[in-house]
C-alpha cells in the first residue's frame, strides 16, 4: 500500500479521473473557441458580445474555468511534489497556485456575467 | 533499512533523453506556462466584453509585435499541451502503449504540434 499522498480527491485514482475528465472538457472548449474565431473571420464587438450573452456559452465558459481549476490543481500538485522538496516552499507554491486559480474563477464569473 | 552502495548518476547533462521523454517534459512545461497564460486570456476576454471602447483598444493592442508574440506563445503552449494531452488520453485507452508505439506517438505529437503552432503563427500575424 502506498501512502495516501493525495491532493484533490480522496486518492490518486480520483485525481487521475478528475484530470482526464477536465482535460476532455478543456479540449472541447479550446476547439470551440478557436473554431469560432477562425470560422467567423473578422470579429465585431456586437457579434462577440452576443455570443457571450448566450447562457450556454457562459455556462460552458464557466465549466471550462472550473475545469482549469481542478485540472491545474492536480497537475501542479504533481509537478511541485516532484521538484520542490522543502515542505514549506512546496506549501507556499501550492498556496500560490490555489489562490491564483481561485481568483481566475471569481474573475471569470465577473467577466462572464458582466458584474 | 540497509543502504546500498550502488553508484548513482544524477548528472542531467549526461543523460540520454529519448524522444518520448522530451515530449513528456514539454507537456509539463507547457502546462505550467498555461497556468499563467489563462490569466492573460481572461484579461483579454474581460477587455473584449467590457465595452466597444475596450474592445477597440484590445484590437489595436493586438496589432503590436509584443502582443502578437505573447498571444502566439500562449497559443503554442496550448496547442502543444492539447496535442500531447490527446496522446495521453489515447494511451490511457490502451492505444499505442508499447515501446514502439510510444516512440511513434512522440513523433506524431511533435510533427502535429509544430504544424499547428506554425499555422497559429501565420494566423496571428
Ligand atoms: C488550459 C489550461 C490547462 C492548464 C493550465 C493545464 C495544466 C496542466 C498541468 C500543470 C499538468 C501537469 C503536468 C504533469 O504532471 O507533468 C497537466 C496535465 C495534463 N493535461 Fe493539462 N492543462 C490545461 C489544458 C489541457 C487540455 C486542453 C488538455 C486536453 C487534452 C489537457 C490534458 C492533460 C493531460 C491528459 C494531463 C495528464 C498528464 C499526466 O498524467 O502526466 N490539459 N495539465
Amino acid at each position: 500500500m502506498v501512502n495516501p499522498a493525495t491532493n484533490y480527491g480522496k486518492n490518486g485514482v480520483q485525481d487521475w479521473i478528475v484530470q482526464r475528465l477536465t482535460a476532455v472538457i478543456l479540449a472541447i472548449y479550446t476547439l470551440f473557441i478557436i473554431g469560432t474565431l477562425i470560422l467567423s473571420g473578422d470579429v465585431t464587438y456586437a457579434g462577440w458580445k452576443a455570443l457571450f450573452s448566450l447562457t450556454w456559452v457562459r455556462v460552458f465558459s464557466l465549466m471550462a474555468l472550473l475545469s482549469v481549476l481542478a485540472h491545474a490543481w492536480v497537475g501542479l500538485w504533481t509537478v511541485s511534489t516532484d521538484y520542490i522538496k522543502p515542505p514549506m516552499v512546496r506549501f507556499l507554491f501550492q498556496l500560490f497556485c490555489g489562490v491564483l486559480l481561485f481568483v481566475y474563477v471569481v474573475w471569470g464569473v465577473e467577466v462572464l456575467w458582466g458584474l | 533499512m540497509k543502504r546500498d552502495n550502488r553508484p548513482v548518476n544524477l548528472d542531467l547533462t549526461q543523460f540520454s533523453f529519448p524522444l518520448p521523454a522530451i515530449t513528456s517534459i514539454l507537456h509539463r512545461i507547457t502546462g505550467v506556462i498555461l497556468l499563467f497564460g489563462v490569466g492573460f486570456l481572461l484579461w483579454g476576454l474581460d477587455q473584449s466584453l467590457e465595452s466597444q471602447q475596450s474592445f477597440d483598444a484590445l484590437i489595436s493592442l493586438l496589432d503590436g509585435f509584443l502582443a502578437k508574440l505573447i498571444v502566439w506563445g500562449i497559443l503554442a503552449a496550448l496547442l502543444y499541451h492539447l496535442v500531447a494531452g490527446f496522446k495521453h488520453l489515447f494511451m490511457d485507452l490502451g492505444i499505442g502503449e508499447t515501446l514502439e508505439g510510444g516512440q511513434t506517438g512522440a513523433k506524431v505529437v511533435l510533427v502535429v504540434a509544430v504544424v499547428l503552432i506554425l499555422a497559429a503563427g501565420v494566423w496571428v500575424w
